[in-house]
Order: C-alpha cells, then sequence, then structure tokens
C-alpha cells in the first residue's frame, strides 16, 4: 500500500522562525509576516520525503507535523 | 571594569561577568547541567540561572510568571527603558510584534542581500592589502551597524555612535544604571528629528515605515516609533556582530571547516545554524512576577532569571555532540533567536548578514589564522570583539 505524507504547521506555535520554507521551500508558504503554513493541502510530492522530516526536525517550536498517510489504492 | 569579588560556587554565587564565564563559560554550564541545572546566585539582586534546554524553554513560554518587563540583569534597580515588543508582555506584545515583522521577512532581506555584498567588499578592500585585520573590529562589528542605518537612510558613518550607546546599556549600564538611563536619552534625541521630518517627508526606509504603520488601524505613538527604533539599533547590531565574529573566530582556527565550504558552499545555511547554535550571542533575562515551580526549583516574585540560550543549545540531552561544531547537523532545533512569543524580530536580516559576511570574506581571503589575543564582549551579548588575523 503506497504511503502519502502531509507536512502541517500548527499556526498556534509558529513564531516564523523560517527553517521549514528554508530547508523545504517547495512545502511551505510564509504570510506577510513572516509565519509560515503548509502549500495547498501539504501533500508531499515524491522526492521530497526527506525535505519534509528535514523541515520537521530544523523547527525550533516543533511547530511542524509530518503526517504518515496510507492510501489506498 | 572595576575587579569582582571572586565566585565561591558557581551553582550558589554565580557571575557572568567573572572573566572565566567571559572567556569560557562553556565547561561551567556543563558543570551545572550536571550538578545544578537551576542554579542562583544573591549577585544582581537575586538571579537564577537554568542551564538546561527544557528549563530554558518552559520560562520561554510561560509569560504568565515570567515578564519580559525586564530583559537585562543589573546591579541596581532597573531604569525604565522601554523598547516594545522586546519589553512587552502579552497583550500588549502582539499589537508592538506585529508591525515590525513586515520589514524583516526573508523577501525582504534578499533585496538588502546587494547591498549587505557591497559592503562586506567595501571593508575587505580596506584591510586586504595588509595581509592581515583585526576582523571584529574592521568587518564584524561594521556590517551590521552600517546594514541597519541604511535600512533606516541614516548616515552608516554614524556606526560609532550606535556602538557608544550599546556599550552604554548593554555592558556599562549593568554596573552603573545612570550611564544606560543617559545612552537612552541621547537615543532619543538622535531619533525626534528623523522621525519628525520623514512624518513630513516620508521615503522608502525603517522610519517612513514605522510612522504610518497601522494595526487594526490604529498608529503607533510617536513614542513607541522611537522605542521601536531604539530596539532594532540596540538589539541588531551587537547581536550579529558577534555571530560574525564567531563563525570567523571558529573558521580562523578549523581550516578543515573553512576548505570544506569553500568546496561545498551549498552547505553554508547548515553551517550558519550549526554556528548560531554553538556560538549562539545573545542571552536574554526575564522577571519573576508569580512565584513558580519548574523542575522542582521554586522561583520567587522580584528575582531575575538570566535566560541563556546560549547555555540551552549546548545541552546535550537535546543536541548530540553539543560541544562538537558539526557544519552539516542535520537535526537543529537551536534556540539562539529565541523560543515563543519573543523570536529575534531580526532573525532572518541576522543569518542574511552572517551568510554574506562568511561567504564574502572567504571568496576574498580563503586562508587565514588567528594572529594574537582574542577577547571576548561581557555581559548579555557574547562574541568576539578583538579578533586578530593573519591572511596565509
Amino acid at each position: 500500500m503506497p504511503k502519502t505524507l502531509k507536512v502541517r504547521v500548527d499556526p498556534e506555535k509558529c513564531q516564523g522562525h523560517n527553517r521549514c520554507k528554508a530547508v523545504a521551500p517547495d512545502l511551505f508558504v510564509l504570510d506577510e509576516y513572516g509565519n509560515a503554513r503548509e502549500v495547498g493541502d501539504g501533500s508531499v510530492p515524491p522526492g521530497q520525503e526527506e525535505k519534509a522530516y528535514l523541515a520537521k526536525s530544523n523547527c525550533p517550536e516543533f511547530a511542524v507535523e509530518v503526517i504518515e498517510e496510507h492510501g489506498e489504492q | 571594569m572595576t575587579a569582582r569579588p571572586p565566585v565561591n560556587d558557581w551553582a550558589t554565587d554565580w557571575d557572568h561577568l567573572d572573566p572565566q564565564w567571559i572567556n569560557d563559560p562553556f565547561p561551567i554550564w556543563d558543570e551545572m547541567r550536571r550538578t545544578c541545572p537551576i542554579a542562583h546566585t544573591e549577585r544582581f539582586m537575586g538571579v537564577y540561572f537554568p542551564s538546561r534546554y527544557e528549563d530554558v524553554r518552559a520560562i520561554s513560554y510561560d509569560t504568565e510568571h515570567f515578564s519580559s518587563r525586564r530583559v537585562v540583569v543589573r546591579e541596581t534597580p532597573p531604569p525604565r527603558i522601554p523598547a516594545p515588543p522586546i519589553t512587552s508582555d502579552p497583550p500588549e506584545h502582539r499589537p508592538a510584534r506585529m508591525v515590525l515583522l513586515p520589514p524583516f521577512t526573508p523577501d525582504a532581506m534578499k533585496k538588502l542581500e546587494p547591498r549587505a555584498r557591497a559592503l562586506c567588499n567595501e571593508l575587505i578592500d580596506k584591510f586586504i592589502a595588509r595581509g592581515a585585520c583585526d576582523a571584529a573590529v574592521e568587518y564584524a562589528q561594521e556590517i551590521p551597524a552600517r546594514l541597519i542605518a541604511h535600512m533606516m537612510d541614516l548616515p552608516e558613518t554614524d556606526g560609532d555612535l550606535y556602538r557608544k550607546w550599546i556599550k552604554m546599556i548593554l555592558e556599562d549600564g549593568i554596573t552603573d544604571v545612570s550611564v544606560a538611563v543617559q545612552a537612552a536619552g541621547e537615543m532619543q534625541h538622535y531619533f525626534m528629528g528623523p522621525v519628525h521630518e520623514r512624518d513630513e517627508k516620508p521615503g522608502d526606509d525603517l522610519i517612513s515605515y514605522l510612522n504610518k504603520v497601522e494595526f487594526k488601524g490604529q498608529k503607533l505613538s510617536a513614542e513607541n516609533v522611537i522605542g521601536s527604533l531604539r530596539l532594532l539599533l540596540i538589539a541588531g547590531i551587537d547581536t550579529t556582530w558577534s555571530g560574525i565574529g564567531s563563525c570567523i573566530w571558529h573558521l580562523a582556527r578549523t581550516p578543515e571547516d573553512r576548505r570544506r565550504l569553500i568546496a561545498e558552499p551549498s552547505l553554508m545555511p547548515t553551517a550558519i545554524e550549526e554556528f548560531l547554535r554553538a556560538f549562539a550571542p545573545v542571552t536574554m533575562a526575564r522577571e519573576v512576577v508569580k512565584e513558580t515551580q519548574i523542575n522542582g526549583c521554586t522561583f520567587k516574585p522580584g528575582q531575575m532569571v538570566l535566560l541563556s540560550f546560549p547555555a540551552a543549545c549546548r545541552d546535550p540531552d537535546m543536541f548530540p555532540d553539543a560541544d562538537k561544531v558539526i557544519i552539516d547537523r542535520k537535526e537543529n532545533r537551536h534556540a539562539a533567536f529565541g523560543l515563543g512569543i519573543h523570536r529575534c524580530v531580526g532573525s532572518n536580516l541576522a543569518r542574511m548578514e552572517m551568510t554574506v559576511a562568511v561567504e564574502e570574506f572567504l571568496k576574498r581571503i580563503p586562508e587565514f589564522n588567528l594572529a594574537g589575543e582574542v577577547t571576548w564582549s561581557e555581559g548579555t551579548v557574547r562574541g568576539p570583539r578583538k579578533l586578530p588575523l593573519r591572511f596565509a
């Protein structure tokens, strides 16, 4: 069964450190204050999985989650 | 600085102005983490010192018991030098912070980057032929001072004045509060003219931006504008100066890292984050406003907490091999810019300045080493203040 990844930024925890955007620029966008959110529904395109986990493990506020979804095919 | 009474015991009598702490605080913090992770001193009218990441983090998030109204530990009762939002607590904190964020986003910093690169090269031009320099005095300290002046559209040559005020507030003012108050007054006077001028003839600069910016329909008061400018000057100069200086100090002593960065320039962002962790320059403070307990230690109201992000960043429970500088460290949730609502507003500026400063230096001067005694700042911000180098 294929595994799909999604990233999610908890807006209550994000303080705008900008680490996720720096390590995974395609997965996150910043608002005018520099706070991050995931692009679209957070789906991680193939090949970007490692970057998703890097974004998580470099967030000082523990605001980035990586969710593994076991989709049906 | 007059001689201070020697420290009897780091757990109960610590002193961050002690020469041993100033020159090499890391072994002291390691010892504290093992034996007394929340230390206390009667000096400075009573201050706690948490040395573990976990406790620094807990206090950063706890704005109910720990107030930011005093963010510098001093020996005598504090002067009131408001510099919102760094000295603000909720709920006043949020609006004061929100207005400062847009000029410091990563995109805004990209626009500033060409000026930063040119500036670094102008500085290098002045000393490269000599084959030697003091990288703290002739390079690191000039970059943030000139760049913040550039952002405010003030003379870039006013940097000497800025550094004088910063020293008065953050170093000399620890033991003599009147010096800090005097500096705050001089800064008020310095900014008053430009703030009024830009009110009438706005430009594309930070002062004009602060004059006109609104949050929820409210403009900032003139006092608030000047307070914010004072904060940006105080917080934006010796911090990044220290950060840049520490990077170059490390690279002067570690040829293998220097050569690897030249060979693999894509490693630079990861390396800069590691330098930020290992040599985090900024220590903040909080005032205990309500009694509370953290990890079995009671915090008494009226006492201060020295909130050492640098110590947190060296905690081996959070960072494996915390005492090693690993320029390709993959996981790095460092706290160099603080944690929680007071995350450094200028973090993107500081990162850009550090990156550009190191890149341009390595491009022009790939081989260099230490050529004399290095001295370190004392107090709230840690970094080299004398950094003599010889180029190979």
